[in-house]
């Protein structure tokens, strides 16, 4: 398998702001790759660096092997750019905007008008890009970003400001687009999104990489609690302490939640006397990644 | 379809379907050709209107073909009762009032208006000695022919044509390019091309092409209204020279426009600066009224306006008859205008917002 993308202690300040303080990370061919971060974490601009709108100023980055600054003409129609704003041109159906962006690369009209029917936006054809809803314009986003079938795609938050519903959905999208083959690099502030669609993530935070590697093993390094939670007044706190295995117990009046290492005789001790009413059993996940590399609350 | 016809296809959508800019570009413009042309229309024909009391002689047994004459500047109005005439007459509904009694020809007047029944008493003294001359059977011995001093001098209509034409070019060049460059990096267009392969300077070629088109637009329509009888814009021979005139025109609004745009952070500091040039450009680059009578040194002063060359040039090729070669001078100045703003916009030029 041969690297998508390379890039080595990148770099890039405004004024004093050091927007990427030193992002090293490699992109693997057909990979599903997310860069999560708060807000004003650097995702954006790193994505412009490695797409070659910004020039960093120390580091090196390669794409194809070739590198993306100064413009690249030759890399261009290899890759998909979805920007985190929406840039259409003004007062064109949706139909009209995406076939001018194909035919930017080539693209006829009757293969661009598949794309709609790939986003689920056939219906919505002939309407003006001004009067689509935040999530089909975010897809109608991502289908000027797919038109003419880039080998890579960046999408810099794709589900901001949408509905779970419209997230879920454009979930779906995205997963078959990465099934088709396509290299997809992803920024969110969504820790759920990045663990369920990327293959792999960086963490990022003040325009450094925390961590990187498969959502379920910075999980699972983490060696965090394991919450199970059951409905409160089934047991008290005192007897909840004394199970085998159990750590930690809070109860707050709704649930009664015990902390472990070690699920399997918590759970097991809870069956035996009958109180598994409405159980939940909670790993850790990426937000509890965030919480211990960087000592805060994971907020966005 | 070329990504360059493409993206002039986009442009042009989004014009024909922004009213502001219908509005602005079409329809103001119209709208003052209408209101300006057309009292200019109505000054132009100023009849004296005369009652004539019962029967007058001198009127009546007229030859047709010189009673046609006298109507071109008298208004003859018929009317049986005496004293209701003067008391028009004295109202000031009309100019004069005439009678015969024999031989005599006694013409009534308010002394209220005394240049309207001056020109009522010259206009009826005139037909009374055409009538005499016309009686006595003989050939005149001397004619009047009459020939205005100031031949050169132009009808309203044909400098208000080319100068509102002018200004509604300035306006939607100007206005169009800067205010379109600001939305395109704000919006994200321009960052969005530049990931596209297409270079940019197709974009910015297809701006232009859709400019000079809804220029040769708004020129047709304004020629088409002013050559309505109505307002009697009459073409000079070479008037189709007005194309290349307009064009080069345009070019140089439009590399204006895009130097502001270049520079301008927002939608409104490009509107703003816009309006700042596009106004005293109108005023005193002579479209709204002529500019030589105005003092000499303001005349050398606006010649910093591209707007004053088109104008000047589209005046002789329009109404004054000159030959095609004789706007070279106006068209050469012009796309010098577009060069030099077009360099400075390059360099002012900025990829992104911040
Ligand atoms: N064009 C810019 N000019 C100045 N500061 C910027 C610019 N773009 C981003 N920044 C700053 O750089 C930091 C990282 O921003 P960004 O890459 O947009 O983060 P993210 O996409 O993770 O929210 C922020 O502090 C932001 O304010
Ligand atoms: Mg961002």
């Amino acid at each position: 398998m041969s690297n998508t993308i390379v890039a080595s202690h990148l770099r890039k300040r405004y004024g004093d702001v050091r927007a990427v303080d030193g992002v090293s990370l490699t992109v693997e061919d057909g990979e599903f790759f997310g860069i999560l971060g708060p807000n004003g974490a650097g995702k954006t601009t790193t994505l412009e660096i490695i797409e070659g709108l910004r020039q960093a100023d120390g580091g090196e980055i390669s794409v194809f092997g070739r590198s993306p600054w100064p413009r690249n003409p030759a890399l261009l129609p290899r890759i998909g750019v979805q920007l985190q704003a929406s840039s259409f041109f003004e007062r064109l159906t949706a139909r009209e905007q995406l076939r001018t962006f194909g035919s930017l690369y080539g693209v006829p009209g009757h293969k661009a008008d598949r794309m709609l029917e790939t986003v689920g936006l056939t219906d919505k054809a002939d309407t003006r890009v001004e009067k689509l809803s935040g999530g089909q314009a975010q897809r109608l986003s991502i289908a000027c970003a797919l038109v003419h079938e880039p080998e890579l795609v960046f999408l810099d938050e794709p589900t901001a400001a949408l509905d779970p519903q419209a997230r879920r959905n454009l979930w779906d999208v995205l997963r078959a687009i990465n099934t088709e083959g396509r290299t997809i690099v992803l920024t969110t502030h969504y820790m759920d999104e990045a663990e369920t669609l990327c293959d792999r993530v960086a963490v990022i935070d003040q325009g450094r990489i925390l961590r990187s590697g498969p959502p379920a093993a910075l999980v699972r390094d983490l060696g965090a609690a394991t919450r199970v939670s059951v409905a409160s007044g089934l047991l008290s706190v005192e007897d909840a302490r004394a199970l085998p295995g159990a750590e930690e117990v809070t109860d707050d009046q709704v649930s009664l939640t015990i902390s472990t290492h070690d699920a399997s005789p918590v759970v097991r001790a809870l069956a035996e006397r009958g109180a598994l009413d409405g159980v939940q059993i909670k790993g850790a996940t990426l937000e509890d990644v965030f919480l211990d590399l960087t000592g805060r609350e994971y907020r966005v | 379809m070329s990504s360059f016809q493409s993206l002039a296809r986009a442009m042009f959508l989004g014009f024909r379907r922004d009213r502001g800019a219908l509005f602005f570009t079409i329809a103001l413009p119209l709208f003052f050709l209408l209101i300006i042309g057309g009292l200019f229309a109505k000054q132009s024909t100023p009849k004296s209107k005369v009652l004539e009391i019962g029967s007058v002689g001198v009127l009546d047994q007229m030859p047709a073909d010189m009673r046609a004459g006298f109507e071109k500047s008298l208004k003859i109005t018929r009317i049986a009762d005496r004293d209701a005439a003067l008391s028009k007459v004295k109202k000031g509904d009309y100019d004069a009032a005439l009678e015969q009694n024999g031989d005599q020809v006694l013409i009534h007047f308010s002394a209220a208006d005394q240049v309207k029944s001056g020109t009522a008493q010259g206009q009826v003294d005139g037909l009374v000695q055409a009538a005499n001359q016309a009686a006595s059977g003989r050939a005149p011995k001397y004619t009047l022919q009459a020939q205005q001093v100031e031949d050169k001098s132009l009808k309203p209509i044909q400098y208000i044509t080319p100068g509102i034409l002018g200004w509604a070019l300035a306006s939607a060049g100007m206005f169009g390019a800067s205010t379109t460059l600001v939305t395109w990096r704000t919006k994200g267009i321009l960052r969005r091309l530049r990931l596209s392969p297409v270079p940019i300077r197709t974009l910015f070629t297809a701006r232009v092409a859709v400019s000079l088109g809804i220029a040769l637009v708004q020129t047709a329509l304004f020629i088409g209204v002013a050559t309505l009888p109505f307002f009697g814009l009459e073409l000079a021979h070479y008037w189709w020279m007005a194309i290349p005139m307009v064009l080069a025109g345009v070019l140089a609004f439009l590399a204006i426009g895009m130097l502001i745009g270049a520079w301008a952070k927002s939608q409104e500091a490009a509107q703003g600066v816009t309006q700042m040039v596009v106004l005293p450009m109108a005023f005193l680059g002579g479209s709204f009224f002529p500019i030589d009578q105005a003092p000499r040194w303001l005349r050398v002063v606006t010649e910093i306006f591209p707007l004053r060359h088109l104008n000047d040039g589209m005046v002789k090729v329009i109404a004054r008859g000159a030959g095609p070669a004789s706007v070279l001078p106006e068209i050469g100045v012009l796309l010098a205008f577009a060069l030099v703003a077009t360099i400075i916009a390059v360099r002012v030029f900025r990829w992104e917002q911040i």
